[in-house]
């Protein structure tokens, strides 16, 4: 599944983000959100008030007063309540699919960090104005969302863009959870916290990497100094005001080995943390880069592994495991392995023809074809 | 943010020679040394490793300089985080403190039926006025009680034998609940009783007003009815009924047990373990006698020294651990206390193991007779003839005075393990507290002698024993996590088996 796609545009003066309608919707005052998704031979009878039309043919001569997008490919799978953007190049995206529970808003693609293994790098350009897309994007989702991811970048950078956020995806979709990916650094800044706190979100989570108990090792893994020392005050002023949230531990060569102190760590000094997340490494972004000095095989440090998920669950914190495939795992930490990859990322080898467990097992990311564990094999019915 | 590569591990790497936070040691073993930080982490260092630490001369790129890094034993180039996190630490330690007095004691009536050996202060008399609170002073004391800032309040019924003055216990109940309810506090009841004389409109009233049952039961009947005896001999017999009758109408987990261990009762560790178990008790309270009240003049025929009974605490231990590899969930409460100042970063709020002391900040007791005394070891004083911990009285000082006075506020000096010879430099500390009481009673001072104090003696004997067994057996370790988080060990035991 892609998830973006380049089309021939036709009309277009400015990028527009609006709702699937797989069918033509027959009151016209309600299209002012939609984009029909059209693949006829022919033009649609009534087009008049939708945002686009998208269309996988090449629509010659079709003349409709509204922007035309065609040729557009293998955006098969998008249904009615999808959410799309579509950019004045003919790039359309999408942003959110109603029947996925891992969908997302991009806040931000800069960032204070630049961690080994970032699997979404930075960049440094100015993307603040593009806020206001968020806001329509937020507009458009189905309320009934269960669950919606705020990542970055750094989603935080920018205190009144983020808080205003938080603010409209409470007063628009005050069922759904939101689950922030953020460093919490900038938390431990005056007020940060509090104001936070102070918009009282139903439902809000914080996912926060801590990646070792040594303050100079996590500096080095997320290539900022004096990073561990905020995260540290940001998470305490966050626990100060009952901001829930979740510690995320990303296993590789540089923080596999001490991963039975740092559990001990969140036992003594942050047990106020709703979950704790012990992930495996996704082959992407900067780890590509930086694979001789991140690599490690799982099978490799599943005794470290067994020692700090035992450690997290004795003193009773929630703990899961994420992006471990269960025969690489040690059998007794099979209880806390979640499914966890993206519908769109999980793929398997073919080393796991055959296997009784794929089904609760989470596979890959697309991207670990070329590298994973030499020890993948199929469970059989025993 | 403009960067396009990344920084080398070394560049990352204190740029400062590390110093040391506040931390207190001992030799644990021969080979290693145990260091323990103001908010009791501890870590087992080499001899070698412990020397180098103190002298300054530990490699940073060693395991052993991280461990203590990420413990906060030691900083380098920044103290930030380590300082706010042991500041957040201490604070959560310490949180008991904060609504000052929680526990209040009413000794409603001082009679008892029975008159066991090891009893600190009860009477076999029928002399009601002599003994029994009144309404008046039950009054008075209840006014001084919520004048407390505690928002919870906790009210426990002792003597003598509580029920042979069950109106006054009434009176108590009903004035608590509805004084709680105008001042918007929360308060929880126990009675201290034998339940020799439960009856049954007795047991409704308890369970009406979710009412704790807090009785004796000191083992097997051979023990329980040498150690405590009256009329007819037959206290087992009755304790065991009544526990029965009380679990059918209160529920089970309605009722607990305490046991007190005479010289009889140390050689049978087991059995009265066993007894608890068979009983349907899931925890047990493995008690010295007090050195107290009558207790101190039959010593001869009920006393033993420290020494034996820590040896009968540990071997009572070592098979309680025993029944619950096996599965059955059975908690020893003293060990529990330790274990959660010793596995986790909160509060306990048991009031005689405290710095400063519980006495006084703590709990308070209501006399019979409308004194006010900082603790029950206080008021066992008292009837040995010596009022030194008297606080006042209900009906002629006022809270301020008993409350905020000199006695309180010397106690409270006089008992901080942080400052306390022996104590200030213990690696125990953070695990343990103080008991100015204690002191007093067998010392002749509130600060106390450590090197030869019983109170020191058991504390840093259990301690030890519990770290040392917690840190060589992970199936203990498991039994003791499950006991602290009051958990089932059917789920901890053989963790991660597949």
């Amino acid at each position: 599944m892609i998830l973006h796609s380049l089309g021939n545009v036709r009309g277009l003066k400015s990028a527009v983000i609006g709702k699937i309608a797989t069918s033509p919707e027959q009151r016209e005052e309600l299209r002012k959100d939609l984009v029909l998704l059209w693949n006829g031979n022919h033009p649609p009878e009534d087009s008049r008030g939708y945002l686009a039309v998208l269309s996988s043919n090449a629509t010659p001569g079709w003349e409709l007063n509204i922007p035309i997008v065609s040729s557009v490919s293998g955006l098969d799978y998008l249904s009615d309540g999808d959410i799309v953007r579509v950019a004045i190049d003919g790039f359309v995206r999408t942003l959110y699919r109603r029947n996925s529970p891992h969908n997302f808003i991009l806040m931000t693609e800069q960032c204070n960090s630049y961690c080994l293994m970032c699997s979404q790098p930075p960049k440094k350009t100015d993307d603040r104005a593009r806020t206001h897309e968020h806001f329509r994007l937020i507009d458009l989702i189905d309320p009934s969302t269960k669950e919606l991811g705020i990542t970055g970048g750094e989603p935080t950078l920018s205190r009144d863009n983020f808080l205003s956020l938080i603010r409209h995806c409470k007063k628009k979709l005050p069922c759904t959870s939101l689950h922030v990916l953020t460093n919490g650094r900038l938390f431990s800044r005056d007020g940060y916290a509090q104001e936070l706190a102070g918009i009282a979100h139903p439902d809000i989570m914080l996912g926060i990497p801590l990646y070792s108990d040594v303050d100079s090792e996590h500096n080095y893994v997320v290539q900022a100094r004096g990073a561990f020392d905020e995260t540290i005050l940001g998470l305490l002023e966050l626990a100060k005001c009952s901001v829930p949230v979740e510690i995320r531990v990303v296993i590789h060569k540089q923080t596999y080995q001490r991963l039975p102190q740092l559990a001990e760590f969140i036992v003594r000094n942050l047990p106020f943390a709703s979950h704790v997340a012990l992930m495996g490494l996704e082959i992407t972004g900067f780890v590509r880069a930086n694979m001789e000095t991140l690599w490690i095989d799982p099978f490799d440090y599943q005794n470290e592994l067994r020692t700090a998920t035992e450690i997290l669950d004795l003193a009773g914190l929630n703990v899961s495991i994420y992006n471990h495939q269960l025969c690489v795992m040690d059998p007794g930490l099979r209880r806390f392995a979640r499914k966890s990859i993206s519908d769109w990322k999980n793929v398997y080898l073919k080393e796991c023809t055959g296997c009784i467990l794929s089904e609760e097992c989470g596979g890959f990311f697309q991207s670990a074809l070329c590298t994973h564990s030499s020890h993948i094999k199929p469970f059989h019915v025993a | 943010m403009t960067r396009n590569h990344f920084e080398n591990k070394d560049f990352y790497k204190p740029d400062e020679p590390y110093r040391l936070l506040p931390f207190r040691f001992l030799q644990f073993d021969p080979d290693r040394v145990l260091v323990v930080n103001e908010v009791g982490e501890r870590l087992f260092l080499k001899n070698e490793d412990f020397r180098a630490l103190t002298t300054h001369q530990l490699r940073q790129d060693s395991e052993s300089y991280r461990d203590l890094r990420g413990k906060h034993f030691i900083f380098d180039s920044s103290v930030k985080a380590s300082l706010s996190l042991l500041a957040a630490k201490y604070r959560t330690k310490k949180a008991h403190l904060a609504g000052f007095t929680k526990l209040h004691i009413f000794v409603v009536s001082l009679r008892c039926e029975h008159s066991c050996h090891y009893c600190q202060v009860s009477r076999v008399s029928q002399d009601r006025t002599r003994y029994d609170m009144s309404s008046e002073t039950a009054a008075r004391a209840l006014d001084i009680v919520f004048r407390s800032p505690s928002q919870q309040i906790k009210i426990e019924f002792q003597g003598g034998e509580p029920l042979l003055n069950f109106d006054r216990v009434r009176q108590v109940v009903e004035a608590a609940e509805s004084k709680s309810k105008l001042l918007g506090k929360s308060v929880e009841f126990v009675v201290a009783t034998n339940l020799a004389l439960v009856d049954d409109s007795m047991l409704s009233y308890f369970r009406d007003h979710k009412v704790l049952i807090s009785t004796s039961l000191d083992g097997p009947e051979f023990i329980h009815n040498a150690n405590r005896p009256r009329p007819g001999n037959n206290s087992y017999q009755t304790t065991i009924q009544n526990i029965r009758r009380t679990r059918e109408v209160l529920g089970a987990d309605q009722v607990a047990a305490l046991m007190t261990a005479t010289r009889l009762s140390l050689k049978y560790p087991c059995e009265i373990v066993d007894e608890y178990v068979q009983q349907g008790f899931r925890s047990i309270f493995l008690r010295a006698i007090s050195p107290y009240g009558f207790a101190l003049r039959t010593s001869v025929s009920t006393g033993y020294s420290m020494e034996e009974f820590l040896r009968f605490y540990r071997d009572a231990l070592d098979y309680i651990i025993k029944i619950n590899r096996a599965g059955t969930t059975f908690v020893e409460l003293y060990a529990q206390l330790l274990l959660t100042r010793i596995l986790t970063p909160f509060a306990t709020g048991y009031v005689d193991l405290q710095s400063p002391a519980g006495a006084g900040i703590g709990v308070a007791v209501y006399n019979y007779d409308g004194d006010v005394y900082a603790s029950d070891e206080s008021r066992m004083l008292a009837e040995m003839g010596d009022k030194t911990f008297r606080l006042g009285n209900v009906h002629s000082d006022s809270y301020d005075h008993m409350f905020g006075g000199a006695l309180i506020r010397s106690m409270v000096a006089s008992s901080c393990v942080e400052s306390l010879p022996g104590c200030a430099e213990c690696a125990f500390q953070p695990f343990c507290g103080a008991d100015p009481v204690f002191n007093y009673a067998t010392q002749g001072d509130m600060v106390g002698h450590r090197p030869t104090s019983d109170f020191h003696e058991k504390n840093f004997f259990i301690i030890k024993y519990l770290i040392s067994i917690l840190e060589s057996d992970p199936d203990v370790r498991r039994i003791f996590w499950a006991w602290v988080r009051n958990v089932p060990v059917n789920g901890l035991l053989r963790w991660g088996a597949a």
